[in-house]
């Protein structure tokens, strides 16, 4: 099991790298994107797959009954998960904006911040 | 585009995630839930609302900006940090004041205090933080006329 | 306590300007006032620690390692200074720089919010705290990069906020790999758990990501393409702020990371940091030979400072440390008084490109000579701190076998001399053929700039005390057992 999810996170990575160097803005957002859910997948498989409960207390107990999953992971992805939520959020909106004022997409000719030498 | 069916259902949906969001937040201490799911549900609400009545009636029915509801939020909770340290001298710790320990280590009261503040808080930056990326990208690819400006109009 | 108070300050100062951004007394008050309290704490946080020790604060009183721990050794104590110091000089240097409509939008929030995250960065004990508080930086940065932006801007911060992004997604990843491998993420307890293993691949994996991340945030070469792609762009305040923490942020995490939790020792990690410090050092300052104009200058000056940095952590003696940390101080202020001054030239001269601008040394020579000393400062010339902080670096390299890193030190600075020697005569001493004339200097543009340059010509009279804080801040890395300690002992 944890292999195949290690084989899911290489495949995202690889088509995030294939993506993100084709040198169009958007894609390249695609591209950051698969990375970011490599990532957490990749922490989720570092943490241990386990059939564990959910680390759940039940009322009036003071630890659970049966052996749950570790939370931690879990935590640490959420946590992941919404801060890539809003950075790509800001990402799309920058690049929408980006696009409007620059007129294209293609990095290789957003160059306002740095001229080429004969422009 | 306004839709009759979502917004006739926008007007039952609406409060209902809204109250069910409070609950979610309410429980969230010892069972799951809490301020960040409860601020989701609650911008659900909202956001069926903007589809329904227009982003500026959701915006209105908010009466405040997005974003100075996630800063007051942040600042609920960094006053239930500080509340903490006043109280115990450590910064986060968590204050019950309603709560009163018996002599045989059982608790009663209202389990109110810096910890559901600190939810608080995150439930308003959830709200505050999502609906104003939501709002700024819906008015960014369809601008709506300016009410404000046609109203001003047509009183002249 | 006193460890959580800087961060607290700044959410709250934060959250008071934005909530006051429509009203323009208030907001300023609001921004100065929790400056002027961010400095007191942290003159009050180092006298701490240099008095008593590290302090350490767990979060919730929840105990390490199992907690969020915030801990202040004397270089955190002392890099929270010098953040408090720079703070102060923006925020002064903005509230005439900025305008209405900027501050509108929460500029001087966003600022403080950027120091939270930096605060946060310099005192966290917690690997993963680390990635939260690096990400609360990089949101409020990209806010302050694009507000009110421009078409320049708008570009800048694409290239800013991708590799960025990259640089967030490979910090992740490293920590994550690292939970995977030791199961904890304090960074005093990950001494332990790491310590014997660095032969380990998931460990050395997770060093590589690490470096990876922290390299792309300092602009370590081949990852350093996005600073001078963007840090010219915004307004002089901001690219002052981002010039003085930013990159200073990810040198201070590799001084950390690569100290306290893995070993570089014997692995590949030393020289991997001496070499990519090095080309750094060179390919920046060849970058700034060939620019026409000022923060695009600074700006490549600011990589190749970050390369000696780096080389002279990768060379780990006792010394080498001492020096990037004195060093690295002197580069804060230093750095933050010429953007400052670059936003001071554009507003009386209305730009900064070397075809543009000439004669200021004619027309108001106080105004050019505030950019000397600090431009000399940066070039490493007696008795500023500069020459202090080069010349115990060139001390460092002396030691090691070979005297080619020390000849690449002196020919970088050479290099920077002739650098800074340029603006000076293009922008201050060549006279201006157009005749046009300069504006007057606001006080509250100068005033900031005057501040940090007292304070480089007074650490260059009198460095013992910046050098004995270095000095017990490298013996606190040296030998992390108290820093440890401070952490794993319940101080309550």
């Amino acid at each position: 099991m944890d292999f195949l999810f290690v084989l899911i996170v290489g495949l995202l990575v690889t088509s995030g790298a294939y993506l993100m160097m084709s040198g169009h803005l958007v894609r390249f957002l695609y591209g950051l994107a698969l990375f970011s859910n490599a990532a957490n997948l990749a922490i989720f498989v570092s943490g241990g797959l386990s059939y564990g409960a959910p680390a759940l207390i039940a009322e009036g107990e003071k630890a659970p009954l049966e052996p749950v999953a570790n939370a931690l992971p879990q935590a640490l992805v959420l946590t992941a998960i919404v801060i890539g939520f809003g950075l790509t959020v800001f990402a799309l909106a920058l690049a929408k904006r980006a696009f409007a004022s620059e007129g294209t997409a293609l990095m290789d000719d957003m160059r306002s911040a740095e001229p080429r030498a004969e422009d | 585009m306004k839709s009759l069916i979502l917004s006739v259902a926008s007007r039952a949906l609406m409060p209902t995630l809204l109250i069910v969001s409070f609950y979610v937040l309410w429980r969230g201490h010892n069972e799951p839930g809490g301020g960040f799911i409860g601020g989701l549900v609650a911008v659900l609400g909202l956001v069926i609302m903007s589809k329904a009545e227009g982003v500026r009636a959701a915006r209105d029915f908010l009466r405040i900006e997005p974003l100075s509801l996630a800063a007051i939020g942040l600042g609920c909770s960094v006053v239930s940090g500080v509340w903490g340290y006043i109280v115990y001298g450590t910064v986060l710790k968590g204050v019950w004041p309603f709560i009163t320990v018996a002599a045989d280590g059982s608790k009663s009261g209202l389990p109110v205090g810096s910890i559901f503040l600190f939810d608080l808080g995150v439930y308003l930056v959830v709200i505050g933080g999502v609906l104003g990326m939501l709002f700024a990208m819906e008015e960014v690819v369809a601008p709506e006329p300016d009410e404000d400006e046609t109203r001003d109009g047509g009183a002249g | 306590m006193l460890v959580a108070f800087p961060i607290l300050t700044a959410l709250g100062t934060a959250v008071f300007c934005f909530l006051m951004r429509d009203q323009r007394q208030g907001q300023m008050l609001a921004s100065l006032g929790g400056a002027l309290i961010q400095v007191a704490l942290a003159v009050a946080l180092l006298w701490t620690v240099t008095t008593s020790g590290p302090l350490s604060a767990q979060m919730g009183g929840w105990p390490a390692p199992f907690g969020i721990t915030l801990v202040a050794d004397t270089l955190s104590a002392l890099l929270v200074l010098s953040t408090a110091i720079v703070l102060l000089c923006v925020v002064i240097f903005s509230l005439s720089e900025i305008e209405r409509e900027q501050e509108r939008l929460g500029y001087q929030a966003l600022v403080h919010a950027l120091v939270a995250g930096v605060m946060g960065a310099f005192l966290t004990g917690d690997i993963f705290n680390l990635y939260v508080w690096f990400e609360v930086l990089l949101i409020s940065s990209f806010g302050l990069l694009v507000i009110g932006g421009g078409k320049a801007q708008l570009d800048g911060a694409v290239k800013y906020v991708g590799l960025n992004l990259i640089a967030t997604l490979a910090f992740l990843t490293g920590v994550g790999l690292l939970y995977g491998a030791t199961g904890t993420l304090n960074m005093a307890d990950l001494n332990q758990a790491v310590s014997g293993r660095m032969t380990e691949t998931a460990i050395l994996a997770s060093a590589g990501f690490l470096l990876f991340a922290y390299g792309a945030k300092s602009a370590l070469f081949p990852v350093y393409f996005w600073l001078p792609a963007s840090y010219h762009t915004p307004a002089a305040a901001t690219s002052a702020l981002f010039a003085a923490l930013l990159t200073k942020v990810g040198v201070y995490s590799i001084l950390r990371v690569f100290t306290l939790v893995f070993e570089t020792d014997g692995t590949p990690l030393a020289p991997v940091l001496i070499v990519a410090g090095a080309i750094t050092a060179v390919v920046g300052v060849l970058g700034a030979v060939t620019h026409r104009e000022i923060r695009r200058i600074l700006s490549y000056n600011i990589i190749s400072s970050i390369g000696l940095l780096i080389m002279a952590i990768g060379i780990d003696t006792p010394l080498a440390i001492t020096a990037a940390i004195f060093y690295l101080v002197h580069n804060m202020l230093v750095k933050a008084a010429l953007f400052l001054h670059a936003g001071l030239v554009l507003k009386i001269k209305g730009s900064e490109e070397f075809d543009k601008v000439g004669g200021i040394y004619e027309q108001a020579p106080w105004i050019a000579v505030l950019f000397l000393v600090p431009a000399l400062s940066l070039a490493g010339i007696p008795p500023l701190s500069g020459f202090w902080g080069k010349f115990l670096i060139l001390r460092a390299t002396i030691d090691l076998p070979s005297l080619a890193l020390t000849v690449l030190v002196l020919v970088v600075s050479l290099l920077t001399i002739y650098s800074v020697a340029r603006i000076w005569l293009e922008i201050f001493w060549k006279s201006d053929e157009r005749g046009e004339g300069c504006a007057p200097a606001p006080a509250l543009m100068v005033a900031p700039i005057v501040l940090l340059t007292i304070l480089t010509v007074g650490i260059g009279l009198y460095p013992d005390l910046l050098y004995s804080w270095s000095d017990s801040a490298a013996a606190g890395i040296a030998d992390p057992s108290t820093y440890i300690s401070a952490v794993m002992e319940d101080p309550s």
